[in-house]
């Protein structure tokens, strides 16, 4: 598997945007979640997003949070997920990133006494990650985040949000690795029907700062937003918009199918 | 981030602001009716063998809780920071109706996020909020509770930050609510303290009051924290055993861990997923504790313990049939566990329970889960 570098440089010389669908660990079925990488990669994902389902995902709205309570329902546990990212690490070509709030990342490994982020870090690398992003973790209490993934050698990615005035906007972009998580809106994850009209002015203000890829989520469903995105940013992620098509599709391989196809869709809207 | 910066910030300047002060000053006595009494509960003193029990009657403040204490204040402080809507998460509905209360006072809009069960509990509450203007949006995600109610309040926020303020009803929370709810609720400790004081010319032995969030306990431990000799004793709720999802006794049995912004002491499972609660008390139904009963306990100058929903019960029945107070079923678990632990209390202990909302919001819950004779007797 690649760094998530080495995905930018190539997309760089290419002359496009990353196209990054976000899927929930263990959703539709713990099984189907190294299955379902693939196919993404096989339908023109340049790098994966892939939820730690969280009991109380803050960030996120109606529909990534039912994909989070059935990845529990069906007992997924956070080294579930990075297993079965490990399962099809050989034949993925692409990065993946790892998603999980903070509090699973500071307890893992910890058998019910002290985990540590470290130990997370360690197996997410081994796992095959190439990244992880903590959304509830501000750049602020990221230290110890990155001092692990420093270590590990895997990219620890913050997000900026359209609120987040300069002085945070640097601190953000200095201490994200791999890329910047740009947040199109201030509010939940979940599709919209319009992208915001500051999100260009916005994407300015984060470039101003940095010339690492700057990536945008939150909102982006449609091909025709994923195209605007494409222009403007390095990387489009599509989350809510491609768990509720699977979500809405009966069949376990159907659902894979049907995500195949929404992505292959994006591809080719993203250029 | 920008937005806790923000409400920093103006706190910051608001407490050194007289005339913001002087207003928190007069809404809490015009208003709320502060002070409220430090009262002798002679009956129940001797019910429990003897002792000096003191209750500090927060129950008697406008709305019927302590809560009121900290929406006044943070209702001042979104005004000064020009916003025109306040939101808040509530369990028992006590917080909510503080919120709707204030919002009513001061003009400004209202919402509300409550867990589904919570609003079947504590139906009253809900039709006060409706009544004071708020909206009252049901939370269904997760276990329909408390929590969840503050994961929707949060989700809210971020969509609605430039006019609202998130008014959060307990000590928990990022920075900086933690300090900022134990600073409007401080108050009940300080007057406690002055009281005591005047009553017996000393300071007493031991005060008790419940934690859920540990809004009421901080702020009457907060006073009496360099008063080494004053023991600080936090009742949690037990519910119906310590097995886990059967309670909510987050300083009994929580790791560390974080949740809502705030690293504390955390029901969880293995994997770091925030376990269900289980509580005869809407208002103490919390995975979570704020961060500084963790470090009371931490640093062994409070010690806690869980009182269960039957000893609650318990608590309820003694304080009303020995004083004609109905407490609430939160404050009730102080109650109940002090009658356990009365025997062993020396005979002439001064001890001040922090009584800090009145019971009629659980009338119905107590009536459905007290035995028959309970209501004849």
């Amino acid at each position: 598997m690649p760094t998530i570098r080495d995905a930018f440089d190539r997309l760089r010389r290419c002359q496009r945007a990353a196209l990054i669908p976000f899927v929930m660990g263990g959703d539709p079925h713990p099984g189907l979640t190294g299955p379902l990488l693939l196919a993404l990669q096989d339908a023109g994902a340049d790098l994966v997003e892939v939820g730690i389902p969280f009991s109380d995902p803050l960030a996120d709205g109606p529909v990534i949070q039912a994909a989070s309570s059935r990845a529990l329902a069906h007992g997924t546990t956070p080294a579930g997920v990075l297993a079965a990212i490990a399962s099809v690490r050989r034949r993925l070509r692409i990065p993946v990133v790892c998603l999980s709030y903070w509090n699973p990342v500071t307890q893992f490994g910890g058998h019910g006494g002290r985990g540590s982020p470290r130990a997370f870090v360690r197996a997410a690398r081994e796992s095959g990650c190439a990244g992880l992003i903590v959304p509830d973790l501000p750049v602020e209490e990221g230290g110890a985040l990155r001092e692990a993934t420093t270590c590990e050698g895997i990219a620890a990615i913050f997000l900026a949000a359209p609120t987040s005035p300069p002085a945070r906007l640097r601190a953000i972009a200095r201490a994200s690795q791999g890329f910047i998580y740009y947040v199109s809106v201030a509010g939940t994850t979940g599709a919209r029907q319009s992208l915001p009209p500051g999100l260009a002015q916005g994407l300015r203000q984060v470039k101003l700062v940095t010339t690492k890829p700057v990536c945008v989520g939150f909102g982006i469903s449609t091909p025709a937003q994923v195209a605007a995105v494409a222009r403007i940013a390095d990387g489009a992620i599509v989350g809510s918009a491609l768990i509720r098509t699977m979500a809405s599709t009966r069949g376990r391989a159907a659902s894979v199918r049907a995500a195949a196809r929404f992505v292959a869709r994006l591809r080719r809207a993203a250029g | 981030m920008a937005a806790l910066e923000e409400l920093a910030t103006a706190y910051a300047a608001a407490r050194r602001d007289p005339g913001f002060r002087r207003e928190l000053r007069d809404l809490l006595h015009g208003y709320a009716g502060r002070p409220t009494p430090l009262y002798r509960a002679k009956r129940l003193g001797q019910a429990l063998g003897g002792l000096t029990v003191y209750l500090k009657r927060e129950d008697l403040l406008h709305t019927g809780a302590h809560k009121i204490n900290n929406t006044i204040g943070q209702g001042l402080l979104a005004v000064r920071m020009g916003k025109r809507r306040l939101i808040a998460e509530t369990g028992a509905g006590q917080h909510g109706v503080a919120t709707a209360t204030i919002a009513a006072l001061l003009g400004l809009a209202c919402e509300v996020f409550m867990g589904e069960e919570d609003m079947r509990r504590q139906a009253l509450n809900v039709v006060r909020m409706r009544l004071l203007g708020a909206r009252v949006s049901p939370v269904a995600s997760g276990t329909k509770t408390l929590k969840d109610a503050c994961n929707e309040a949060i989700r809210n926020w971020v969509t609605t930050v430039g006019t609202t303020h998130y008014c959060i009803g307990s000590v928990v929370g990022p920075h900086p609510y933690p300090m900022l709810v134990r600073a409007f609720q401080s108050v009940i400790g300080r007057e406690a303290r002055r009281q005591i004081r005047e009553a017996e010319g000393r300071l007493p032995d031991l005060v008790v009051a419940c934690v859920g969030g540990g809004s009421n306990a901080i702020g009457l431990f907060h006073p009496f924290l360099r008063d080494r000799r004053v023991r600080l004793l936090g009742v949690e709720a037990g519910g119906r055993s310590l097995a886990p999802g059967h309670h909510a006794a987050t300083l009994l049995k929580g790791r560390p861990g974080v949740l809502h912004g705030a690293r504390s002491l955390l029901l969880q499972d293995r994997a770091g997923q925030v376990l269900t609660t289980a509580s005869i008390s809407a208002g103490l139904d919390y995975p979570g504790v704020g961060p500084e009963h963790a470090y009371l306990q931490l640093t062994k100058r409070a010690q806690y313990v869980a009182a269960s929903d039957a000893q609650a019960l318990r608590g309820v029945e003694l304080l009303a049939k020995t004083e004609g107070i109905l407490p609430a079923l939160e404050p009730a678990h102080a109650i109940g566990h002090l009658e356990r632990l009365a025997p062993r209390l020396p005979r002439r202990s001064v001890v001040i329970v922090g009584l800090s909302g009145r019971g009629d919001k659980d009338v119905d819950t107590i009536a459905r889960n007290l035995p028959a004779h309970a209501h004849h007797s």
